[in-house]
């Protein structure tokens, strides 16, 4: 039976997903401290379902100020994925990246929204290059658009892009720790729900 | 003490009086203050997407979801308090684009076509549009003052603004 619904998501379903989650995040963390040139130790990756709503508790309340990195992804898997930091988070990022004592996120330079972005799409390609090794599947992905702005505008995109089938969103959240600071990011995975089975079927999952 | 009373996503409350209506975060949603101050009824629908799906193979579709099932639902609501269709008063916010992917410009325009739903739902049923704050890339959170039928607009980046 194809999966209709995010909801249908089984354990076995959700252990892929974790493992598409460790070794997305592995990626993620070894181009971390090559960019960085730091040592990076990091949690083991959490893959949650969540609502709409717990998400938005789950990530500080729907006024809460953070950074959307977003990418659509193209041909033999299709969906987007958004890339979630809070204000903390960005801080560390930037300061550690470019150098700098410190960052007043309020007042982002061009620069430092580079530098941001740039992390996003390293983020993203890191999951993306897990999917593609994993189940051999072609995946493109385009240039990563960004938005500051409160987290409950962020998180309403994929659901309403993708708003007819389902409320639930996949969530990968990651713990990485650089000099004594920390970096929590949150990783939204949207494909659509057919990908979705693509990548179950070529990880041998009898559907 | 004024009665504060949270709005969310695919979602409508009614409320009277001296009561406040608040939505937060509306990205390319849109948030839809109705209003009949003689009774001093009044309502916040937030809707995601402009139609309810027609031949929808999903059974039982959130009516509040769709700007075109919500709105009609919520003014029979209304009416049925001692609304009357001819004093409903209507002002809408939200239905931004939040991000711009480059070689697509199809992507995000969703908040446009909710804001055009929204519209033509509103001439429709004949409930005039008082006021608007829709549009642009940033995120809206509203807040429906009853008694005075004032609509507040906080967002992250920019000032208030009053509707």
């Amino acid at each position: 039976m194809p999966i209709d619904k995010i909801e249908e998501l089984n354990e076995i379903h959700l252990d892929v997903l974790k493992e598409i989650g460790n070794i997305g995040s592995g990626n993620a963390a070894t181009a971390l401290s090559c960019m960085l040139n730091k040592p990076i130790m990091m949690d083991v990756a959490a893959v949650k379902i969540l609502d709409f709503n717990d998400a938005l508790e789950t990530l500080g309340g729907p006024e809460n100020p953070v950074v959307g990195i977003l990418s659509k992804l193209h041909c033999e898997i299709e969906g987007m994925m958004i890339f979630i930091i809070g204000k903390d988070s960005v801080e560390n990022i930037v300061s550690t990246l470019l150098d700098m004592d410190s960052v007043n996120y309020n007042n982002l330079t061009e620069i430092e929204l580079s530098a941001i972005s740039e992390v996003g799409n390293i983020m993203i390609s890191s999951y993306v290059t897990a999917i593609n090794t994993l189940s051999q599947l072609d995946i493109l992905i385009t240039v990563p658009a960004i938005s500051i702005d409160m987290l409950g505008a962020i998180l309403s995109v994929p659901v309403i892009e993708m708003g007819s089938v389902s409320e639930k969103i996949i969530f990968i959240q990651d713990n990485f720790i650089s000099d004594e600071k920390n970096i929590s990011a949150n990783m939204l995975l949207v494909p659509t729900m057919e990908s979705l089975n693509k990548i179950m079927v070529r990880l041998g999952i009898e559907l | 003490m004024r009665n504060s009373i949270n709005v969310g996503i695919s979602d409508m409350k009614i409320a009277k009086n001296d009561d406040i209506l608040v939505t937060f975060a509306l990205g390319s949603c849109i948030g839809i203050c109705l209003l009949d101050s003689v009774v001093k009824i009044g309502a916040l629908c937030h809707i995601m997407l402009p139609n309810y799906p027609v031949n929808s193979t999903a059974k039982n579709e959130n009516v509040l979801k769709f700007a075109d099932s919500s709105i009609p639902h919520t003014i029979t609501l209304m009416e049925r308090m001692g609304c009357k269709r001819h004093r409903i008063i209507a002002k809408i916010a939200g239905g931004a684009k939040m991000f711009d992917v480059s070689g697509d410009s199809t992507f995000g325009n969703i908040g446009s076509r909710n804001t055009e739903a929204v519209k033509d739902m509103l001439r429709k049923m004949q409930i005039p549009l008082r006021g608007e704050d829709t549009g642009l890339n940033y995120g809206r959170t509203v807040y429906f003052y009853l008694d005075n039928g004032s609509v507040e607009i906080k967002s992250y980046s920019k000032q208030t603004k009053i509707l």
